[in-house]
């Protein structure tokens, strides 16, 4: 185990180092005519020499890169131009949000996702299974942004509910936090959903054709016996991967969620520092977020190990 | 697959089909596809009828998607307007049959650069091995660490919105994964017989790799490629929606539901109740056409969707 962990560790260099060199590349592959955007448009220095001091660019490139990552290491990910503040602090500030908002989905993904996943291969090509895997697939084709502008409309319609623009944080109003997050999550845990029920329902059957669950069945258990004791135990495992796998789209999801909500979390920072032009930010929520999803697969990585005996970290 | 490949494949499956009586087989095959697959048969008509409509989208339209006409702004469906109108007057139906052409066209570009710059990277990264494979898959690794929709909008935000641009973004943005699936294709591959009689021929790695390897990952690739069109539309329109995609007044069906197409959502729901309609119905069949090609395509996987333990 600790020689695993030790070897994950190491690899996770060159992956990290790939990841800094990516997100330098940033600033220094923007084309020319942005450049000049950034300070008619948005005024941010009035000579291009000034602002290619503000963006690190007037030192050698090594020179730039070695400077970026002895920052990087010390916490400092640059200061936003737009707010004048350190980007990473402004990171901190709103990565709650987007947390809460993720744990939430994620939730209601599970909450969807495992019973249909499990029913649909424990009654394989039956008319249920059907319904699920058509409506599974029906959930992958939605976008995420249309159902949530039709959830709007019809509760406004029907009872002239709108979404609250401001912000209520969880320590001031659990309540009202929540109320306001409920359904962007649901939305998003119901797109998630299907992905779930997808892996679920192959994982569960693949469990079903083992050897020990035919022997289950031979020496005569009932259906939920066998089920709960021999399939769900095991097939429930792998479904912490699941959580891995759907990072992506969480994040995702939770940038278009936070758009529609006006919910002040990263996602929408990054939005509007894209409409600002303020790259140390676009640059700052890349390193974090890339290093955050790098960090939580391995950690579920090590968890899957640490649940499953049977996989040796050798 | 594997034993065609063994008496010698020398020309890929497109062409092979066209050889024996192109139409009869074409039929046959989707013959095939009703039978066994009902769903990915639908899937399979409804891109039919996506590619009609965007081919034949100046025939079908009733109006000028792009002329405004403020005497008619935010009119309801009617018999004139069958899906009503925006806020510019323009018609909802006009604009949808035109997005349909942005979608394809936009999709068959994405897709086309990222499957084809997956499969280079995949065969060689997959069939050389070794170093090669162990740089490329840690790049691969990283470019996965970034979460696709933050990959695209920082793209956008670099390159500036636009049409050709979007098109390039998906494309870079879809390599990665493509790629991994495309190499694993490859490695599966490559310990068959055939390619080692190849060598022992003394065919080069040239030739091994066009005339064994390719012809016998076109499955996969076919299932990549169907399957990253669904993704590409889908992820238009999450950045036209953004407002980071294809810019007014083009009638792309994400482009319609943002901007104006929230701002009016109460008063003509409407506006946004089609595009999003559109967009999920070209999604479902691309989908639905993908996960039934690749379980008739792929042996591997045949296996495990078929009869209960």
């Amino acid at each position: 185990m600790f020689g695993y962990l030790l070897r994950r560790l190491l690899l996770l260099i060159p992956t990290l180092v790939l990841v800094t060199l990516l997100v330098f590349s940033i600033i220094r592959l923007l084309p020319g005519n942005i450049v000049v955007l950034m300070m008619s448009e948005q005024g941010y220095a009035s000579e291009q020499a000034k602002l290619e001091q503000m963006l690190g660019l007037d030192q050698p490139f090594y020179w730039q890169y070695v400077s970026y990552i002895g920052k990087v290491f010390r916490g400092d990910l640059g200061v936003s131009f737009w707010t004048r503040e350190p980007v990473l602090d402004e990171i901190l500030r709103r990565l709650p949000v987007s947390v809460e908002l993720a744990l939430l989905a994620m939730f209601c993904g599970l909450l969807i996702g495992l019973p249909t996943g499990i029913v649909s291969a424990i009654r394989q090509d039956s008319w249920l299974d059907y319904v699920f895997r058509t409506s599974a697939i029906g959930g992958l084709s939605v976008p995420g942004f249309w159902m949530a502008t039709i959830v709007i409309v019809a509760a406004s319609i029907s009872w002239k509910w709108v979404p609250p623009m401001r912000y209520t944080p969880f320590v001031r109003d659990p309540l009202a936090n929540l109320s306001q997050l409920i359904i962007p999550a649901i939305i998003l845990g119901f797109a998630l959903s299907a992905s779930v029920m997808r892996m679920t329902r192959s994982m569960v059957l693949e469990v079903l054709r083992e050897d020990y669950v035919r022997t289950a069945w031979a020496k005569g258990l009932p259906e939920s016996a066998v089920i709960a004791r021999h399939v769900l135990k095991n097939a429930m495992i792998p479904v912490v991967t699941i959580m891995g796998l759907q990072l992506s789209t969480l994040i995702g999801g939770t940038v278009i969620m936070e758009s529609i909500f006006v919910l002040p979390g990263m996602g929408k920072f990054l939005l509007d520092a894209i409409t600002w032009r303020d790259y140390p930010v676009i640059q700052g929520i890349n390193l974090f977020l890339a290093t955050g999803v790098i960090l939580l697969n391995l950690v579920i990585d090590l968890l899957y190990g640490l649940l499953d005996p049977r996989i040796r970290f050798g | 697959m594997a034993i065609d490949g063994a008496v010698g494949v020398s020309e890929l499956p497109a062409t092979k089909l066209l050889r024996r009586g192109g139409i009869d087989r074409l039929l046959q095959a989707s013959g095939r596809l009703v039978r066994a697959k009902p769903l990915g048969a639908l899937g399979g008509l409804l891109i039919v009828g996506l590619v009609a409509t965007a081919v034949l989208a100046p025939v079908l339209a009733p109006y000028d998607p792009i002329r405004i006409k403020s005497a008619d702004r935010l009119q309801p469906p009617s018999l004139r307007y069958l899906l009503g109108t925006d806020d510019f007057g323009r018609d909802i139906l006009s604009r949808v049959i035109h997005g349909a052409r942005i979608s394809v066209f936009l999709g068959l570009g994405a897709v086309g650069i990222s499957t084809g710059l997956a499969t280079v990277i995949g065969v060689l990264s997959g069939y050389y091995g070794g170093r090669i494979d162990t740089a490329v898959q840690r790049c691969i690794d990283t470019l996965m660490a970034f979460p696709g929709l933050v990959v695209l909008l920082t793209i956008m935000a670099m390159l500036g919105q636009g049409l050709g641009n979007v098109i390039l973004a998906l494309g870079i943005g879809g390599t990665a994964g493509n790629a991994r699936i495309i190499r694993s294709a490859v490695l599966a591959i490559k310990e068959n017989q055939y390619i080692e009689v190849a060598r022992a021929t003394g065919c080069r790695d040239w030739q091994i790799i066009v005339r064994y390897i390719l012809p016998n990952i076109a499955a996969p690739i076919m299932v990549v490629a169907t399957l990253g069109l669904s993704v590409a539309i889908l992820s238009e329109s999450s950045l036209s929606f953004l407002g980071f995609g294809v810019p007014p007044p083009t009638p792309s069906w994400g482009a319609m539901l943002s901007g104006s197409g929230r701002t009016y959502m109460l008063q003509a729901p409407w506006m946004a109740i089609f595009p999003g309609m559109a967009i999920s119905l070209a999604v479902f069949g691309f989908n639905m056409l993908g996960d039934a090609l690749r379980d008739l395509l792929d042996p591997k996987l045949r296996g495990r969707t078929q009869g209960r333990a």
